[in-house]
């Protein structure tokens, strides 16, 4: 379920990225790497595990599903949190040095 | 346990090799293509790099995130040893295989993925030369 929930993440940000490209002033790259990245190292986790239980692990106790997909609502968040002090940080629109600069007359 | 040790680890050393190599390299190729495949534009070639740059972003991305699921399931403490499995010898060989298995096999398959990449890309560059009049 965090693997569903991660990919889910990384295929929507991937299609906003495409759509605003190639000008990248709201960094949503950073996003579609973050969660690919995630998404492959828990794919590799969903094979392990697939190799040690086989059918079983595409029936999982309904709370251990719904403790998933918190897991993975969490790791979305996370990522969206670390995304926005990029994007301010780097502010590629100049919107927080406006903020913090006042033209003077 | 302790899986996401070894792409952050890989991660570190790829983050120092691009900025060993971004600082050697010189003045990026510049090529006449067509981006929108109107009109010829001069661009430049991305340098390898930024291509490495990829990399980076994948392996401490899917680092951070699998290092906050650790940190969930209480494998990643604050306080010493970091990593519960650390504390005792029976469950410190347990984490250090699984770092030699499911750790080592995130590392390859990210690396193969972006390696995927560079191939697809590369096709893309000889693609869009390829499509240029004769006369450019």
């Amino acid at each position: 379920m965090t693997l569903l929930t991660t990919v889910f993440a990384a295929v929507i940000c991937t299609v906003i990225w495409y759509k605003g490209a190639p000008k990248s002033e709201m960094k949503v790259g950073v996003l579609c790497w973050m969660y690919w990245g995630a998404s492959l190292m828990w794919l590799v986790d969903a094979i392990f595990e697939y190799a040690d239980l086989h059918a079983e692990y595409f029936t999982p106790a309904p709370a251990d599903m719904l403790n998933d997909f918190y897991l993975g609502l969490s790791v979305v968040a996370l990522g969206l949190v670390i995304w926005l002090i990029i994007l301010l940080v780097k502010d590629p629109k100049g919107i927080v040095k406006a903020a913090l600069f006042r033209k003077k007359n | 346990m302790a899986c996401f040790l070894v792409p952050a680890a890989e991660a570190v050393i790829t983050t120092i090799a691009t900025k060993v190599m971004k600082s050697k390299e010189g003045n990026p190729d510049t090529v006449k293509v067509q981006l929108d495949g109107a009109e010829l534009v001069e661009a430049e070639k991305i340098p390898f790099s930024r291509k490495l740059g990829w990399l980076n972003k994948l392996l401490w991305g899917g680092s951070a995130l699998l290092a906050f699921e650790h940190i969930w399931h209480g494998e990643v403490v604050p306080w010493f040893p970091f990593l519960t499995n650390a504390s005792n010898p029976t469950n410190a060989a347990e984490m250090l295989h699984e770092m030699a298995t499911a750790g080592v096999a995130m590392a390859v398959l990210v690396t193969a993925v972006w390696a995927g990449m560079l191939v697809v890309s590369s096709v893309i560059e000889k693609r869009a030369k390829k499509a240029l009049p004769a006369e450019s």
